[in-house]
């Protein structure tokens, strides 16, 4: 980072703590990306969509009795998703509840799950949008859920304890859907003074210090329904567990 | 333990009030606020990078009122809401998690 930019970062820091009315955006708004940013991220997200199908299509084949959990963790989405949060930069912000699925199912079920509560909300609320649901399901429904389901897998390897794997899940799957929003718009519209780095300073001011908070949020919520489903169904998570590390 | 202890136990009641707290300290702390939650800034932000760009497409349909897009938010709550209680109600009712292992996981 030469000077230029991180004189840029100590402002941008410096206007996030004083002016604490700064909103905070969630998903892509429609039309806000040129059709060729649109395309790659849609084209890029297109495979992942089609592989989730399957694998869903996969999961209730060998475990008839988990389209139970499969509805649960889509409406563990519909949910968190629909919460919009204060935060502590004086503005609000929501969960993406895509952290449950991915422990459970591994991250490829949640790219349909994710897509699903996307155009809902954008077909419906003007939330999101057509245009930019490929770039908005690459953040939340895929580089999210992966994330999630990679830093669960790396706590459980380093022997953490099953919630601290949960809780982290959750929560580096929500900051990362963020950050990963943070560097669309950045490389799409890069500053010009800067260029993308300042851009994307910029953006992480708005879109990713906000959700610190609800990223903790989510990472307890994530816990208490985890820990809920397990009294019940401890048995079906070590299967369909095993099921996810297979289709890695 | 019977099962409905080990969900509705004095630890998760101290979690969910972690939660509501950290809903409710931002309320708080910061006076004047309008926790706005729009995706306003961003455009701004936009639109000062690039005061060029028109937004190229715009949403098909639009919720009339504030009023009416809290509504249709309140509607994906509950509908998740709802399925997540059907699936607790349907487990319990089934008497799962009573015959199984409870080795896994570890």
């Amino acid at each position: 980072m030469d000077r230029k930019n991180r004189v840029l970062l100590f402002f941008s820091i410096a206007g996030m703590l004083l002016m604490p009315q700064w909103v905070q955006g969630m998903h892509i708004m429609e039309g806000f990306l040129s059709p060729a940013w649109c395309l790659f991220w849609g084209a890029l997200s297109l495979p992942f969509v089609v592989m989730g199908y399957r694998s869903i299509q996969r999961i209730i084949k060998e475990h008839p009795r988990a389209k139970l959990l499969l509805a649960m963790a889509g409406a563990f989405v519909f949910v968190l998703s629909a919460l919009k949060l204060p935060s502590i930069t004086g503005s609000s912000s929501h969960p993406t509840g895509v952290g449950l699925g991915a422990i459970i199912f591994g991250p490829l079920p949640m790219s349909v799950l994710g897509l699903i509560v996307l155009l809902f909300q954008a077909l419906l609320m003007a939330h999101g949008g057509l245009t930019t649901l490929g770039a908005n399901t690459f953040s939340m429904a895929i580089v999210g859920p992966f994330v999630a389901y990679g830093s669960y897998r790396l706590v459980k390897r380093l022997q953490g304890p099953q919630w601290l794997a949960v809780f982290t899940a959750a929560f580096l799957g929500n900051l990362l859907t963020y950050v990963v929003t943070s560097i669309q718009l950045a490389v799409a519209f890069p500053s010009e003074v800067g260029g993308v780095m300042a851009s994307l300073t910029r953006f992480m001011g708005i879109f990713a210090v906000t959700q610190v908070p609800l990223a903790i949020s989510e990472g307890i919520l994530t816990v208490l329904i985890f820990n809920a489903i397990a009294v019940y169904r401890e048995k079906e998570l070590t299967d369909l567990n095993v099921l996810a590390k297979e289709a890695m | 333990m019977d099962k409905a202890d080990k969900i509705f136990n004095f630890k998760n009641i101290i979690l969910i009030l972690m939660v509501v707290a950290l809903a409710i300290v931002p309320l708080i702390m910061v006076k004047d606020a309008e926790f706005e939650g729009a995706d306003a800034i961003a455009e701004e932000a936009i639109g000062e990078i690039n005061a060029d760009y028109e937004p190229w497409f715009s949403p098909i349909f639009e919720p009339p009122s504030g009023e009416v897009e809290s509504l249709l938010f309140v509607l994906q709550a509950v509908i998740g809401a709802g399925i997540i209680g059907f699936g607790f109600g349907y487990m319990k009712a089934k008497g799962e998690g009573s015959k199984e292992s409870h080795a896994g996981l570890r």
